[in-house]
């Protein structure tokens, strides 16, 4: 059936910000989805509250909200809008709950709303427990034995039938959030009791665990026809236990004969035609790796992780196809976009195999527990391809950007093979690949791992390969051959000669395969490529055949999403590439995410998924010879390639890299400043604990420490006294960072951000931000302010000359952040990023100011003048935009959640108003706050704090919220005339703040300490309480004042008017 | 790691005079045949004992071959057909419950010639562009003889392929439930036709690919099923002029691949050779009646010409999504279904496995006719 006549205007909902389980990927399924929706000539309305993606940009649907995802500001926009369908399966878990409660509600039917790409019933099977299992029932699928309980008896008493250990995993939460192994009775009562408080519907399964089985997930497809097909098989290296967004997954799967292989593949198609989904669906199963055997785990009955990684890996479009389908079109009628001959209704064959590995967050939090079980706790993931499961994996270690180039890590190096097996034996964590790794190069048996991981032996057998080629090149002379196949089994030339120990008698260079669907069975013009070592250079042979004449341009991505390098820069990565091609060059990008539009391969003229280091980037530089490459777009990882590139004579757009070296070079820098007369925070660079506490003592406490380079604030403290001195400098000499540690005067002023676009004459300042929290805690996890509200005329004049002169002394070409302190009426400069930033995005759709696209065109020589720019600060809007951070600390047990220079979040959100109240009440809304009116407000601050807090309390105190206080806190707040309750301090006994917290009495905490990080303190379990009991729980006095004048504005989300940005 | 540096070289020399240098795995020695590839990612052991490759030297796209390693169930012949056997990468420490022994032993064992170590997809895509093109294996150095070699290479062609593959007797093989009695037609069929049958309570009476229409009648079989087999259909002439015959006999036939062939040969149509074949498990498929596409595991060769079937004998009823190439034919003259593709699977999806049940179908209304 061709597209449906009654489909004219379709409401897209989109995920909302990037938390753990629900990333990057789903930018890339809504921007697909709006693309194809806007080829077959439909209207589209989005509305999406992150405003880092590309999805929410002006060229990607007719009418944006970037608006909270609540079920009422949903309904809002339908009325405003008037849409005839809603696409609900592309926006993650988020978009299909929405979907369904306007469908439950009867909202979509009285207001003449189609629901596309899913129908309640559907989902209902697929994500109730119970009717999932009765359904597989019913068409004899197996599932492993459970219970849906919605009491903590229960569960018990289930458990006792089916014996522990048990998993518990509650209903309609985000990546299993709240969920867990339990081995006993105990274990069992505190997961269960968690798990039914953060269902929705307070139910949660308790479920046979079956550790060790194969967990094999298959990517399904079906249309209203009843065709099906499956695009790709994925096996975990990782058995059943680990959640699969924290296994290491292999595509396609491996250790399968055809047997087992057809008879999952047949269970997935009939799961998917009974549940009669349109679209895509992810079926997971565990198969026992003794018999054939097999269980199904989970159905999704929508776009997933999974898809987004399985059209990456194959070539096939998953989310484009699934919209098609979702308005009427058949698998038989879309054309495979890759041959262009051949059709969607067919299924993939790879001459490839295809690895995804994790990128955790726990180099930033050093105490989170890191275990990996059935809850989801990495953040983001690359994808590596290759000819062989050794090149591939070698590739995939050195894109997660973990500061090895091999499996040999160090600190398993280290430890002796007890110490090892010791540390295996207690549970699966996630550097489990590079133990396993260590202890085969230690000559412990594939059996006696497999034994105690209960890892495939297969898997085992290829690190062991890899152990094998290693030891190989560490012994004799270092012969032609031997370089050959360790290229081949994906070494890069600097890793073979420091395990040889000897030069490279000949250096080899990659050459380029193509991702075409259809192992090589039908000619392909896809311009997506993957390195290897062989005989043929398909890129090469692309690029004869297609050369149109024009210059290339390469545009380095930014590598795995992490805290501190998130969407925003893929954002950039993309829009660079956009502007390339208008302007009539050959843009090619480089990067290795699989989550991403800059990896998508009709974003570019080509496509190389491949690792971000300068051998693998000069690789693809010697087969483009592009007329230049740019840095500035994709992040750190980009960034990081600057100096290497220049020494290497590539023609670098934009900022040079003496210039971005001058930035990011203390001493440079802090010559550059005075030339300037530009005043920052004294500080000195140290290299030992000794000198640390000496410059320390020198400033005067407190003092800001970091390492020289920095992402994201990674490992930076404020440091309150010498004890938190000698507490940070072992963390740091324990992660062998080998750079020096720069200590500043810590100054506690406000903090302003800038984000300008230089020509090299002149700058122009889209807008100024101010953060809502003071200097030391991180930008990205400040409430962030646009236009800047309280800053003098004189101040504002002093920044835009600041910025003047840093634009004009770096020489930057193209885009440079800078980031303020104003301190007792005096501006400061932190720190000078010349690159883009977290803000661009966001800075750009509420100024209606395209930056990424001027500075490209700068970067290629247009003036701001041409541009029609005038030099200086952007006339302000009519809106004041407030971006507020999003964490993910209900999936990260044991880390702190104070707000402090080291970022936290993993994501944001955006609201945009008339006057900063609206403003800040919707981002605040869209970040997930209640706004809760009523209740009791904990408190328990530091000293230094205690003046501060008595006008905030006083302000819940006026709004008729109960006050409770732990005791020094408590009797201040009495002094002042404000009536507070005290709790005893957990070390006091019971009742005490805990308890509180349990009790359900509290509806916001404000908690600040003058230590944190370590989770056995007070403070620290105060709020990781609050996180577990989904209390509004704030760090920063400035947040908790800024939530508390909301509250008192006495307006609500009824109160403020929708915005379509497309209309700023 | 033994495997990628290990390993005496070995060269495949094709019929264009492209040479890749690889290493030896299985059997040494040289060996002609017709080089094909096939772009399964699983089922290995299934192709290497399908006797529809005879002749041929079968090119794996999939990379990592042998994974699972081999065990004695999943085998859909006695022996191998293949003549040589290309992988990029074979597995020396297979894993699977199920496995008992090395696709290295098996080859060795069936004194299979293989090769490793080459860009298999460098070939795949040469052969794509010039189409099926003979070659050779050989373990030893071939730039000396190369003119000799080539000029064998290019003479080589399969011939007598069923005669070589059919089996010389018949055999019955009986369920524990008996409802139907099928005469299998050996072409050189694939184990899991045979099974696809019993589990359908069929006894299957396999009988030599020369078998005629009395013989056939005499056993007085529900159903006849003609197999999938090897080589160029258009060589069987005795074959085909016997299945005019036994298709008059008026008991449902079910044809499969080469079978599917022959009986269209037999109706009047004509086959060709295609550019490189379907070989696969991912082959999409229409069903012209119901309109829906399946994915099918097919290993053809040679095609039925749709133009060529004279339309008051039989109509097409499967096509091609990709080449629209004919895949099954509805006989409307004689009580005949066929399809090009494998509905018995193995290797490949089992989504067309219904075809058996439309054939039994058939056989009960015929039994109930009779």
């Amino acid at each position: 059936m061709p597209l449906r006549s009654d489909i004219k205007k379709v409401l897209v909902i989109g995920s909302g910000p990037i938390v753990i389980g629900q990333a990057a990927e789903f930018d890339y399924a809504g921007a697909q989805a709006c693309r194809a929706l806007k080829q077959e000539g439909l209207e589209v309305v989005l509305i999406n509250s992150n405003p880092a993606t590309i999805m929410t940009d002006k060229a990607m649907a007719d009418h944006i909200y970037i608006e909270p995802l609540t079920l009422d500001t949903v309904k809002r926009v339908i009325e405003i809008e008037k849409p005839d369908s809603v696409l609900s399966t592309l926006g993650g878990q988020t978009g299909l709950t929405l979907s369904m409660q306007l469908a439950a509600e009867g909202f979509l039917d009285s207001h003449n709303v189609k629901l596309l790409g899913a129908n309640p019933e559907t989902i209902h099977k697929a994500e109730d427990r119970q009717a999932f299992k009765d359904t597989m029932e019913k068409i004899g699928e197996p599932c492993i034995p459970s219970k849906v309980v919605e009491t903590v008896e229960d569960a018990v008493d289930f458990a006792k039938v089916i014996s522990y250990p048990v998993i518990v995993r509650p209903a309609f939460t985000l990546g299993g959030t709240g969920g867990g192994i339990a081995n006993n009775e105990d274990e069992l009562r505190d997961i269960a009791t968690n798990g039914l408080r953060l269902s929705p519907i307070t139910q949660v399964l308790i479920e046979k665990c079956i550790s060790g089985w194969k967990e094999i997930e298959f990517e399904v497809i079906r249309d209203s026809k009843g065709n099906v097909i499956t695009v790709c098989s994925m096996e975990n290296f990782d058995p059943v236990g680990v959640h699969t967004g924290d296994s290491i997954v292999i595509a396609p799967a491996v250790t399968l004969s055809d047997r087992e292989y057809q008879m999952l593949r047949t269970a997935s198609l009939n799961i998917i035609s009974e549940l009669k989904v349109e679209g895509g669906c992810n079926c997971q199963f565990a198969l026992h790796p003794e018999s054939m055997e097999y269980a199904v785990i989970e159905v999704n009955p929508r776009v997933s992780r999974s898809s987004a990684l399985a059209s990456k890996a194959t070539g096939y479009p998953i989310a484009k196809v699934a919209t098609r389908i979702a308005i009427g079109y058949t698998l038989d009628e879309i054309i495979n976009q890759v041959t262009g001959k051949t059709y969607a209704c067919f299924e993939p064959a790879l001459d490839y195999v295809v690895i995804k590995f994790p990128k955790w967050a726990f180099d930033k939090f050093v105490y989170a527990k890191r275990t990996l079980g059935t809850q989801m706790k990495a953040t983001g993931e690359v994808m590596a391809i290759g000819t062989s499961f050794e090149q591939a994996m070698m590739k995939a270690v050195r894109s997660t950007e973990l500061g090895v180039d091999s499996m040999n890590m160090k600190k398993f190096e280290e430890m002796s093979v007890e110490q090892l097996l010791e540390h295996v034996r207690k549970g699966v964590e996630d550097e489990r690949s590079f133990e396993v790794f260590a202890l085969l190069k230690k000559g412990v048996s594939i059996q006696k791992i497999h034994e105690i991981t209960l890892i495939d032996e297969w898997f085992l057998d290829k690190l062991l390969n890899l152990v094998e080629l290693e030891n190989w090149l560490a012994e004799g002379e270092l012969t032609e051959e031997k370089y050959s196949i360790a290229k081949q089994y994906g070494y890069l030339d600097s890793t073979i000669e420091r395990i040889s120990g000897q030069k490279c008698p000949i250096h080899q260079s990659a050459v380029y395969k193509m991702v075409d669907t259809c192992a090589g069975e039908f000619k392909a013009e896809t311009p997506y490529f993957y390195s290897t070592y062989d005989e043929e250079n398909e890129a090469k042979q692309f690029m004869e055949r297609t050369d149109k004449g024009r210059k290339k341009v390469i545009v380095f991505g930014s590598g795995p999403i992490r805290i501190g390098q998130g969407i925003e820069f893929d954002y950039c990565s993309v829009h660079c590439v956009w502007t390339l091609k208008s302007l009539g060059y050959e843009a090619i990008i480089c990067n290795n995410n699989p989550e991403t539009v800059s990896t998508d391969f009709d974003t570019g003229d080509r496509l190389y998924f491949d690792p971000l280091t300068p051998e693998d980037v000069d690789n693809i530089i010697e087969t483009e010879k592009p007329y230049g490459v740019v840095v500035q777009f994709g992040g750190q990882t980009a960034i990081k390639l600057t100096r290497h590139l220049a020494d290497s004579g590539v023609n670098i757009l934009g900022t040079s890299a003496d210039n971005i070296d001058a930035a990011e070079d203390r001493e440079r820098f802090d010559e550059l400043l005075e030339q300037c007369g530009i005043p920052r925070p004294e500080g000195f660079t140290v290299m030992t604990t000794k000198e640390a506490i000496k410059v320390a003592d020198k400033l005067g406490y407190p003092v800001l420490l970091r390492p020289s380079y920095v992402l994201g604030g990674q490992n930076m403290i404020i440091a309150h006294s010498d004890q938190d001195v000698v507490e940070y400098m072992d963390i740091i000499t324990s992660h062998m960072i080998e750079n020096p540690v720069l200590i500043d005067k810590y100054m506690m002023g406000t903090e302003v951000e800038v984000d300008a676009i230089c020509d090299g004459t002149d700058f122009l300042i889209p807008g100024i931000m101010e953060h809502i929290e003071r200097a030391g805690v991180h930008s990205g996890d400040s409430i962030s302010v646009y236009p800047a509200q309280n800053l003098s005329a004189k101040v504002r004049e002093t920044i835009i000359e600041y910025t003047r002169r840093l634009s004009l002394a770096l020489h930057v070409i193209g885009l440079v952040n800078i980031q303020y302190v104003v301190y007792r009426g005096e501006v400061y400069v932190i720190e000078v990023n010349p690159r883009s930033s977290r803000t661009v995005p966001y800075i750009s759709k509420v100024t209606g100011i395209p930056m990424v696209d001027i500075a490209t065109k700068i970067l290629f020589g247009a003036t701001l003048k041409e541009l029609g720019y005038k030099s200086g600060l952007y006339p302000e809007g009519d809106y004041v935009a407030v971006k507020v951070p999003v964490f993910s600390f209900e999936k990260l047990q044991d880390v702190d959640t104070m707000l402090g220079p080291e970022m936290k979040s993993t994501g944001e959100c955006l609201g945009i108003g008339h006057n900063f109240e609206d403003a800040l009440l919707k981002g605040l809304v869209a970040a997930g706050y209640d706004l809760k009116r009523e209740g009791g407000v904990l408190i328990s601050v530091r000293d230094s704090e205690k003046r501060e807090i008595v006008p905030i309390a006083e302000k819940f105190s006026r709004m008729g919220f109960d006050l409770y206080a732990t005791s020094g806190t408590a009797s201040y707040l009495n002094r002042n005339m404000i009536a507070t309750n005290t709790v005893r301090k957990i070390s006091e006994g019971s009742p005490n703040t805990i308890d509180l917290l349990e009790s359900g009495k509290i509806h916001y905490m404000i908690s600040t300490s003058a230590k944190g990080r370590m989770p056995a303190r007070d403070s620290v379990k105060m709020r990781r309480k609050s996180i577990e009991r989904s209390i509004c729980s704030l760090t920063a006095v400035d947040t908790a004042n800024a939530l508390a004048n909301v509250l008192l504005s006495g307006r609500s989300m009824d109160d403020v008017k929708l915005v379509d940005i497309t209309k700023i | 790691m033994a495997l990628i540096k290990d390993g005496s070289p070995a060269w495949l020399v094709l019929a264009d005079g492209q040479v890749f240098k690889g290493r030896s795995f299985g059997e040494t020695g040289t060996v002609i045949g017709e080089v094909v590839f096939t772009t399964g990612m699983t089922g290995y052991q299934e192709t290497l004992t399908d006797p529809s490759y005879y002749g041929q030297i079968v090119t794996q796209t999939f990379p990592l071959i042998g994974n699972y390693g081999v065990n004695s169930q999943d085998f859909e012949s006695t022996q191998s057909y293949v003549s040589g056997y290309i992988v990029r990468e074979w597995c020396n420490a297979p894993s699977n419950f199920r496995s008992e022994d090395s696709i290295d032993h098996f080859l060795k064992r069936h004194h299979i010639i293989g090769l490793c170590g080459i860009d298999t997809r460098r070939l795949t895509r040469s052969l794509r562009e010039a189409g099926v093109m003979n070659g050779a294996i050989t373990t030893s150095d071939p730039t000396e003889i190369m003119d000799t070699l080539l000029s064998q290479i290019r003479a080589y062609s399969i011939v007598d392929a069923v005669k070589t593959v059919t089996g010389t007797e018949s055999h019955t093989y009986t369920p524990d439930n008996v409802k139907y009695r099928v005469v299998l037609l050996d072409f050189g069929y694939k184990r899991y036709i045979r099974k696809s049958l019993m589990n359908r309570a069929c006894e299957v009476i396999v009988v030599p690919a020369g078998t005629t229409a009395e013989e056939i009648a005499a056993i007085a079989p529900d159903g006849i099923m003609l197999s999938n087999g090897p080589g160029d259909p258009a060589e069987n002439t005795q074959v085909i002029e016997n299945l005019k015959s036994i298709a008059k006999l008026g008991i449902p036939i079910f044809g499969i691949c080469l079978g599917h062939q022959l009986m269209a040969l037999a109706m009047g149509a004509k086959t060709e050779k295609l550019h490189y074949g379907h070989r696969g498990a991912n082959q999409p498929v229409i069903d012209l009646v119901s309109g829906k596409t399946y994915v099918t595991s097919q290993n053809h060769g040679y095609a039925v010409v749709g133009d060529t079937l004279d339309k008051s004998v039989g109509e097409v009823s499967h096509i091609n999504a990709n080449d629209k190439s004919c895949e099954g034919i509805r006989y409307t003259a004689v009580n005949a279904f066929t399809v090009q593709f494998h509905p018995e699977a193995h290797g490949g999806p089992l989504d067309t496995a219904y075809l058996f049940d439309e054939f039994t179908s058939r056989m009960d209304a015929y039994k109930e006719g009779k």
